[in-house]
């Protein structure tokens, strides 16, 4: 099948007739089908996509102007509303619901011409890093089938490596975008807290939460972002940033613009980074610097103190924001016998939850509970607060910050996942960002000597995605020099 | 003196008169059939989100300026988990560390004396649905179109020490609710609940004693009642060297007592945290300035402004600042007739009077003009008090006839014919020999016998203020 570099170069075709949106659905159709082993999707909605396709191509044959988005194959994560089709977050607590509206993030691809074509494989309720923790089994790595996509978005992202799909949204709560858009070899964007609505996402953690867009570049990602980012009225925690053209922005981007970049020691030489990670991670930044750019190393004390200080908080929000989840109005409702109100609780989400998640509810249900709430949860809030105006520090003298995004490239299906903690630790370069609420992206730059792709991370202020966006350009275009 | 002293402190819950929930646009209202007031967002589908409802923040900030409270720049909201069926996202959503309303306090007036009761907060949290477990054997239905409904909590400090007093705080609460238009403050319907936590101390001890709470008060009535029983319950328990448990209690309005509902405090653990999908509620003093001055202005100012302005007794005063619509009705027929001891007068009397025969079911639908024409009436003299009162009056509050016309159909007008009025007062005074003897002996008082007798005769018609001053001349000018 014919692949494209790019939306542009998609809308380049279709503008020329080299293809239609009705073939080239058929074609991503018939890839899907032909690649199911990998179990990068879990339902393919077929008859729509086809259906839009066809009125898409007539609108083109009408000589109507081309939609930002027109006929863009866009696959999402299982926590997107999509209306009228089942929304389960891989969960049998969810098994057979449908969503009955739109998330504003769907709403806003649909009219901008996209067509849906299916939704995508994670970890259950989007808590994991490796898309085990799946009702519907796990999804595999795009290249290495005995190896694991990355988590919790993991079927977003091998659909988009495989190219199953041009773009998919996941969701970024720890890392669940750009750890696997890291593992499969793509670009991954987690825009800042409150860029993107969460209106129809399921919730994991309402305040580390946020829809991101899986890519093959970043001009992809950053017309993505440009359609979906903004206020909006059924989500009160999106900040009302106005939204840059960051299409145009980048296409007027000039190269040779001198960045700060401060790169974290702590990180870098942190005991459980892979050598081969470290080394590529020091000579991309050797390389810039070369270019006249500034790259230093700065201190940052409290690197230890994050992934406890993310687990504490986001399962703390967890266990709240699950508590909905009780077999009462819809999702799954145990048939056990119940002769006490507090068996429909326990037996429902005791089948109907998978073991991940009601560890997730178990901890964060402790750090909460009285006693014990000032040692855990409190002290974890401080933690936030000083990791906050620390980045806010870094950033008075740097426009970015990198960091690899992962300690270790994609690990084998069944490695970690009797060890929860391991998988845990994992996350120690990407959960940053969701405590301080920082733009971030993972960069496919680089191989292991496996053959296994990984990426580096670059992080920018709170609100600054153009900024991060341009920096990302400028370092992709230098290393594909 | 008495042996212990109880102390009292009030949790009341008002609902808002919003036309949506506090964090969704569902409408609210009364009596909808079940479960058709819910979106997804009432009925916590994945993925949704609250959003602040913008006029239940200015209740609360109204009804925390009413009572003097500290209006806090920054309030935030707090999640309070519980499971129960009728409660859509396992937590009510509710300002458990930050509220929006501090301090402040509800002033009584008892007889002469100003009481304060002091205010610990007032602040937002959202109501849950209801759970209805008498309509079918094996099921409990669960209605949710009050889940998500706007509440307000007013907490009393523990300073209240008698049953009365704590009723008296519920009515004012009421009173400020409805004087602001916030809330109906209908109890009977639950929009207005209170809860009543009552404990024993020895009297001149400062420790307080071990609590109880009587739950979900449903009239001023039974607050009172309910209190009363609870001291009277707990007194004889610790004269006969009992010890009082902690308990939830429940009234029973058939004989009012009460009754254990929760025997041992169960150990709730509500895992309070802030919630991450609400921005904090900001009031600036930009925004408090033009919350007050949309404010209606109160009743203690409008007390002072029937006193002084209209002349009314202090007394008058506070019976027409009961309720904002007594006001707004003696102002406007103020508006239109100068007489307002007379427009106090009619209010509190036979208007008043009727209201409660009608057990306040019916509306009053007497307009100010029409209160202006019936005392005009009175004043001139085209009718007597007693006849507006009580003929005319209660027929133009059910149509549309003028005081006049009424009058005349029923042939109440005064007779004015003095030919007419001397016949009646010399046929009186020649009836009644020995009584005019009597008066003129000094026995002034009789005149009222006199006057009485010519009213009698005349049927009520006689302009009886011309009556006495020709009762007068005619028993001091005879021998």
């Amino acid at each position: 099948m014919e692949s494209f570099q790019s939306i542009a170069a998609y809308h380049q075709a279709l503008a020329q007739g080299a293809t239609t949106i009705l073939q080239t659905t058929e074609a991503y159709l018939n890839r899907i089908q032909q690649y199911k082993a990998m179990n990068a999707y879990v339902e393919v909605f077929e008859q729509e996509a086809l259906e839009q396709a066809i009125q898409q191509d007539q609108l083109i044959q009408s000589g109507t102007p081309l939609l930002p988005l027109q006929g863009v194959i866009v696959g999402i994560k299982d926590v997107l509303h999509y209306k009228g089709k089942a929304v389960t977050a891989a969960s049998k607590m969810l098994a057979g619901y449908k969503a009955t509206y739109h998330a504003t993030a769907v709403e806003r691809l649909l009219a901008a011409g996209a067509i849906i074509i299916g939704r995508q494989n994670c970890d259950e309720f989007a808590m994991g890093s490796s898309n085990e923790h799946s009702v519907y089994g796990p999804a595999q790595h795009p290249q290495y089938s005995d190896r694991v996509p990355g988590g919790s978005s993991g079927g977003s992202a091998a659909a988009v490596a495989a190219n199953l799909c041009m773009v998919s949204l996941g969701s970024d709560t720890g890392g669940s975008v750009r750890q696997p858009a890291d593992f499969c070899g793509i670009v991954g964007l987690k825009p800042s807290y409150g860029r993107v609505s969460r209106h129809g996402l399921i919730a994991y953690a309402s305040s580390f939460d946020q829809i991101g867009i899986f890519s093959r570049t970043i001009e992809d990602a950053a017309l993505l972002l440009q359609i979906i980012a903004g206020e909006d009225e059924w989500d009160s925690t999106v900040a009302s940033w106005s939204v840059p053209n960051y299409v145009e922005e980048l296409q007027q981007l000039k190269l040779d613009q001198k960045r700060k970049v401060a790169y974290i020691g702590s990180a870098v030489h942190h005991p459980s980074l892979d050598p081969a990670i470290k080394a590529s991670f020091l000579k991309a930044c050797s390389e810039f610097k070369a270019l006249g750019h500034i790259v230093e190393e700065v201190h940052f004390p409290l690197l230890d103190y994050i992934v406890p200080t993310y687990y504490i908080l986001t399962t703390a929000e967890a266990s709240s924001n699950l508590s909905r989840y009780d077999g009462v109005r819809y999702g799954y409702r145990s048939q056990a016998p119940m002769p006490e109100l507090s068996d429909l609780y326990v037996k429902s989400r005791s089948e109907g939850f998978g073991k991940e998640v009601q560890r997730r509810i178990l901890l964060g249900t402790y750090v909460l509970s009285s006693g014990y709430y000032d040692a855990y949860f409190s002290k974890a809030q401080q933690v936030r607060r000083l990791l906050l105006n620390q980045v806010t520090d870094i950033f008075k003298n740097y426009d970015a910050i990198w960091m690899p995004t992962v300690p270790a490239p994609a690990w084998k299906m069944g490695e970690k996942s009797e060890n929860p903690t391991d998988m845990y630790l994992a996350d120690i370069f990407t959960v940053l960002a969701n405590l301080t609420g920082l733009p971030a992206i993972s960069l496919p730059l680089f191989k292991h000597g496996s053959g296994l792709p990984f990426g580096l991370q670059v992080m920018t202020n709170r609100g600054e995605e153009l900024s991060l966006l341009s920096i990302s350009s400028q370092l992709m275009a230098q290393m594909q020099r | 003196m008495q042996r212990y002293e109880p102390v009292i402190g009030l949790e009341i819950h008002v609902q808002l008169a919003t036309q949506s929930k506090l964090f969704c646009g569902d409408p609210v209202q009364f009596g909808a059939a079940p479960n058709t007031l819910v979106s997804p967002i009432s009925l916590a589908y994945p993925g949704t989100l609250p959003r602040i409802n913008q006029q239940a923040v200015e209740s609360a900030v109204q009804l925390g300026l009413a009572f003097g409270c500290g209006i806090a720049p920054i309030s935030y909201f707090a999640r309070k988990h519980y499971f129960y069926p009728d409660l859509p996202r396992g937590y009510q959503t509710s300002q458990h560390t930050h509220p929006i309303c501090a301090g402040g306090a509800i002033q009584i007036k008892e007889e002469t004396r100003n009481l304060s009761f002091a205010l610990n907060r007032i602040h937002l949290e959202d109501d849950a649905g209801k759970s209805i477990h008498d309509l079918y054997e094996d099921a409990t239905c669960i209605d949710l179109n009050r889940a998500g409904t706007a509440l307000l909590e007013i907490v009393t400090e523990p300073v209240i020490y008698n049953a009365e007093h704590a009723a008296a705080v519920v009515a004012e609460i009421r009173k400020m609710v409805r004087w602001l238009g916030i809330g109906d403050g209908n109890m009977e319907a639950g929009n207005l609940r209170c809860d009543a936590n009552i404990s024993l101390r020895l009297a001149g001890t400062k420790e307080l004693g071990t609590k109880v709470e009587v739950k979900n008060l449903n009239s001023i009535r039974f607050v009172k009642k309910a209190i009363e029983f609870e001291i009277e319950r707990m007194e004889k328990m610790l004269e006969r060297g009992e010890k009082i448990q902690q308990q939830t209690r429940s009234f029973n309005a058939s004989n009012f007592t009460t009754f254990a509902t929760r025997e041992k405090e169960e150990a709730h653990d509500y895992r309070y945290f802030p919630d991450p999908d609400l921005p904090p509620i900001r009031i600036t003093q930009e925004r408090l300035n033009a919350i007050q001055s949309s404010m209606p202005a109160l009743p203690s100012e409008i007390t002072s402004i029937l006193q002084t302005k209209y002349s009314l007794s202090e007394y008058d005063a506070e019976q027409i600042t009961q309720d904002k619509t007594e006001w707004q009705f003696f102002l406007a027929t103020a508006n239109i007739c100068a007489n307002y001891k007379s427009i106090a007068n009619w209010m509190l009397g036979p208007i008043r009077q009727w209201r409660n025969e009608k057990n306040n079911e019916e509306e009053n639908m007497l307009q100010p003009a029409q209160l202006a024409e019936l005392i005009e009436l009175v004043e001139s003299g085209t009718v007597s008090f007693t006849i507006a009162a009580q003929k005319i009056f209660p027929i133009m509050i059910t149509g549309s006839q003028s005081a006049l016309q009424i009058a005349e159909e029923g042939g109440w007008l005064q007779e004015k014919d003095t030919q007419q009025l001397e016949t009646w007062v010399n046929e009186v005074l020649a009836a009644m020999p020995e009584q005019v003897a009597a008066y003129k002996k000094g026995k002034k008082g009789l005149i009222g016998v006199f006057v009485g007798e010519v009213k009698k005769r005349s049927r009520g018609k006689a302009d009886l203020k011309w009556v006495t001053t020709y009762l007068e001349q005619q028993l001091t000018s005879t021998k």
